[in-house]
């Protein structure tokens, strides 16, 4: 779980090569603010890519877009050839496909830890409670949260919030996860142990979309970083590429910010 | 004195028609008040209208008047004919009370933080199981306080049914006063207790719910 074992640096695409979302011009606007600009983006499987740029370059409602928590006005996106539903049932049923993190955590708050895990297998994938929970179990092991599973959400730290909200959208087994800045409202000591968990995410094969400030982060575990100013994807290259050699000026000026001090 | 002493069981009978009345109100009007909150603060427009709409229009009613409307207007469009006074009594109360309930769980449903619902939505609940698993489950523990105000004013104002000769507690301390005027003051007290012990009862039941959602949060 350490930079050391992450995957080799230095090629684009570290999936399968096959792409499992694809947006294609995709425009949005909230009122006269153009908050996506003609995006193009194509995620290949088991490709993790980072998603970093000032606020208000519009990286997170490029991330809320795969899910449909925000809609587009113009374009398309396909989710594994599938274009994303208007509303209803079948929106529903590709939203369980695609696991989702939030910045504020956004466990239940009324349930227990292994209720959080439980309830979507329970009441979306119609799974039986004790395979649920069997199943739930294991997650919380492996994020090394098990012995609090009977607690609620409220008597956990941030940190360990977190790691229980990546178990619960894993418990449904999506194929794409998706990172709105998950390590944004964490104290400093507990940004390290989430992003363990992520990291360990990316090496088991997880197509990953990861909106993040963790420059490391994305140096570690990223296949890709895409970088965005002004609802425009300005630049994407290979980590190690963009962050020793940022091409365009907006990347420059971005990092030169950030990774002086 | 005497009266009150050897007819106990007429005001323990008026007692009980009050209970039933205000338990099976109370469950009517929560279970309308949340399917009512449910479609105001859902995506379907025709639906939030209409919810808005009952709400403005029955909370403006005063009760009176809608149970002049269960017990004399129903009938004259064949509804409810032939059906006991209890249960007319108890949809007269359900009506007039669930827009209230409704305004009560609104405001829980506001106080619930927006990424509850929308964690729901990400992992592929429907609306109506984001609804009934996260988001009313949260909003009614908010909802306590204004929600026992809502039951107490609700049980109170059982007493109107007694204009509509339904034989709860306050038609028998009216039939009591009727015949025992010097005793009025005691009379009174006996019955205004009766209300105390219930609605302290509610009370009671409020304080547990809360005491034990507390240690949940």
């Amino acid at each position: 779980m350490t930079a050391e074992a992450a995957p080799e640096p230095g090629q684009i695409h570290a999936g399968t090569g096959e792409p499992l979302v694809v947006l294609d011009g995709v425009n949005k606007w909230f009122g006269s603010l153009h908050v996506l600009n003609d995006i193009d983006l194509s995620i290949a499987r088991g490709e993790v890519v980072v998603v970093i740029g000032p606020s208000g370059s519009g990286k997170s409602t490029l991330c809320r877009t795969i899910n449909r928590l925000e809609t587009i006005q113009q374009g398309s996106i396909t989710l594994d050839g599938q274009p994303l539903p208007a509303e209803g049932k079948q929106l529903a049923n590709l939203r369980a496909e695609v696991g989702m993190v939030f910045q504020s955590f956004n466990l239940w708050a009324h349930k227990t830890i292994l209720e959080n895990l439980t309830l979507g297998p329970i009441k979306v994938r119609k799974t039986s409670k004790a395979d649920a929970e069997k199943r739930g179990m294991e997650l919380l092991e492996r994020v090394g949260i098990a012995h609090q599973a009977q607690k609620y959400p409220a008597q956990l730290s941030g940190g360990q919030q977190q790691r229980v909200a990546i178990a619960r959208a894993l418990a449904m087994d999506p194929k794409v996860m998706l990172f709105d800045e998950p390590t944004s409202a964490l104290d400093p000591e507990m940004i390290k142990e989430v992003l363990d968990v992520m990291v360990d995410l990316a090496q088991r094969g997880m197509t990953m979309v990861v909106v993040t400030h963790e420059m490391g982060f994305a140096r570690t575990a990223a296949d890709r970083v895409v970088f965005m100013a002004d609802g425009a994807i300005a630049e994407e290259n290979t980590p190690e590429e963009f962050f020793t050699n940022p091409r365009s000026e907006r990347a420059q000026d971005f990092l030169g910010k950030i990774l002086k001090h | 004195m005497e009266d009150i002493v050897s007819n106990f069981d007429l005001v323990l009978s008026g007692f009980w028609i009050t209970l039933q009345l205000a338990f099976w109100s109370a469950l009517g009007s929560l279970v309308i008040g949340a399917l009512l909150v449910a479609m105001r603060v859902g995506p379907v427009r025709v639906l939030a209208l209409f919810a808005t709409s009952y709400v403005n229009i029955v909370r403006n009613t005063p009760l009176l008047v809608i149970f002049i409307l269960v017990f004399a207007g129903f009938p004259a469009l064949d509804l409810l004919v032939g059906t006991p006074f209890l249960v007319k009594g108890i949809v007269t109360m359900t009506i007039y009370t669930s827009p209230f309930v409704c305004e009560a769980l609104r405001a829980g449903v506001n106080s619930v933080q927006l990424g509850q619902a929308e964690a729901a939505r990400a992992i592929g609940m429907t609306f109506g199981q984001t609804m009934t698993q996260v988001v009313l489950p949260q909003a009614v523990r908010a909802s306590v306080p204004p929600l026992t105000s809502v039951i107490i004013a609700m049980t109170k104002n059982t007493s109107i049914a007694a204009v509509f000769g339904l034989a709860e507690a306050t038609a028998r301390m009216r039939g009591f006063t009727n015949n025992n005027a010097d005793d009025r003051i005691l009379i009174f007290l006996v019955f205004a207790l009766g209300y105390i012990v219930i609605v302290e009862a509610i009370s009671g039941a409020s304080w547990l719910l809360e005491r034990r959602w507390r240690t949940v949060r």
